[in-house]
């Protein structure tokens, strides 16, 4: 079968159904809210954020996947490529640009255009260490450890703190060789 | 700089511009976050009654805030009040109202249908205080859910219970509940956003969320069943009666100021029983 050529962002956003993003901020609003009356400490938040993006990350690649026919990307520079045009653009409906990229290719810096989980949102002073965004770091790391790369991803700069900018930093830590052939009788 | 957002940044989060409202995202996107905020949920939980409280609470406080988001929006101030001002004074005919809200939320014929049902039950031009509420709620559908619900229907069997019917609602759409769970319905979400809409327009209800077995189909249907508060119909009877205009009247005629205080506190609105 010949190859299918890769779809993009814009393309497969049009294709998909979709939700108005006011529920989706809102609703995302009341489970952080949620987390922050059960866990009370803002550092269990964070963690549990990101734990929840985690979760959604490895099952959101199969559907990225699905969809996107992208295929094996070659380095680590194309695959940050794809998850900023593509990635973000497929369930976010928003753009994002790679920059800052390190001397042996292994960090970089994905800048968001826009950020729909934000609106309407002040971070209060009792919160000030909260990373309000820490879902979208989890889903990142758990979509890419599912493609055999495991990463680091964190906020750099984020713009409830304060910033100019939503910047979220993936490093790269080491590419897990896939195990291969797989074992069916087990 | 390379790499600047293109978001503009404001010092406050009320100096932003109110969006339109017509942004989008993916609905897998909405489908993997309500996921997580279930299975947290369970982990928080010991028994399904307690789940669907939590799912309710949580979709109260989306409520909440829908409502006045909607509020804001409308460029003829639909507001709480207004709707009140619009429903209890003579000077506003049905047919002014229906074509206020044709013309401002787009409301599809079903919305229609539901008024000219209404409309049959008014007494003297004045129409019937649930239908405001139900009108919010059809709207705030239609605005979050991305259509006008399937059916909504008075409860037969009750004065005080509306029905709204989903063959499909969104939250329960990628959802297959587990024989050990029961009864339990996502929906309980859902229901959670019309309670925290009506108690914020001051029609207090408790709000559930079932699910009907349809013949015929696979899935069942949700259903969400509103039964207004014991308030509401006092309320409702008062008004009736005819008394409460010449109260509403006075308070339009007292100051300005005065009359915020009061429009906003819809508690005071008790304040009129004789």
């Amino acid at each position: 079968m010949a190859p299918v050529a890769p779809r993009s962002g814009d393309a497969i956003f049009a294709s998909v159904e979709h939700v108005n993003a006011e529920l989706f901020t809102l609703t995302y609003g009341a489970i952080v809210r949620q987390l922050l009356t059960d866990l009370e400490e803002v550092e269990e938040v964070n963690k549990q954020l990101d734990q929840m993006g985690y979760n959604i990350g490895v099952r959101l690649i199969d559907e990225f996947l699905a969809k996107s026919n992208v295929s094996r990307c070659v380095d680590f520079k194309e695959t940050a490529d794809v998850i900023a045009k593509i990635g973000f653009k497929m369930f976010l409906g928003v753009g994002a640009s790679v920059t800052n990229w390190d001397a042996d290719g292994t960090c970089c810096s994905i800048v968001l255009e826009d950020n729909p989980l934000v609106d309407f949102v002040e971070l209060p002073d009792t919160c000030q260490g909260l990373y309000y965004c820490n879902i979208l770091s989890g889903v990142v790391r758990g979509a890419l450890e599912m493609v055999s790369m495991k990463t680091e991803v964190t906020w750099v700069r984020d713009m409830l703190r304060g910033d100019d900018a939503f910047e979220l930093q993936v490093k790269l830590l080491k590419q897990v060789p896939e195990e291969y052939p797989y074992k069916d009788d087990e | 700089m390379i790499g600047a957002g293109k978001i503009k940044q404001y010092s406050n989060v009320l100096d932003k511009p109110l969006s339109k409202g017509k942004q989008e995202v993916s609905s897998s996107a909405f489908a993997f976050l309500f996921s997580e905020l279930v299975q947290y949920n369970q982990t928080q939980v010991d028994n399904i009654a307690e789940l669907e409280r939590r799912l309710e609470d949580a979709g109260y406080a989306v409520g909440a805030r829908v409502l006045e988001l909607l509020c804001h929006r409308d460029k003829n101030g639909f507001t709480c009040e207004t709707t009140f001002n619009m429903f209890y004074l003579d000077h506003v005919s049905i047919q002014e109202i229906a074509s206020l809200m044709s013309s401002n939320c787009n409301f599809c014929c079903g919305i229609f249908d539901l008024l000219n049902f209404e409309a049959n039950r008014e007494t003297e031009g004045k129409l019937d205080c649930w239908v405001s509420c139900l009108l919010y709620t059809a709207q705030c559908g239609k605005c979050y859910f991305g259509k006008v619900a399937d059916s909504l229907e008075k409860g037969t069997e009750h004065e005080d219970e509306y029905m709204i019917s989903e063959k499909e609602l969104l939250v329960n759409r990628f959802i297959s509940i587990p024989k050990d769970m029961g009864t339990f319905n996502c929906g309980a979400f859902v229901a959670g956003i019309v309670r925290g809409v009506l108690d914020g327009a001051g029609f207090p209800a408790v709000v559930t969320a079932h699910f009907v077995p349809m013949e015929g189909q696979h899935r069942p249907r949700t259903t969400i069943l509103i039964k207004f508060g014991e308030e509401v119909l006092r309320r409702e009877a008062r008004l009736e009666h005819g008394n409460f205009n010449d109260l509403v009247k006075a308070i339009i005629a007292t100051p300005v100021d005065v009359k915020y205080t009061i429009s906003f506190l819809h508690s005071s609105y008790d304040l009129s029983h004789e």
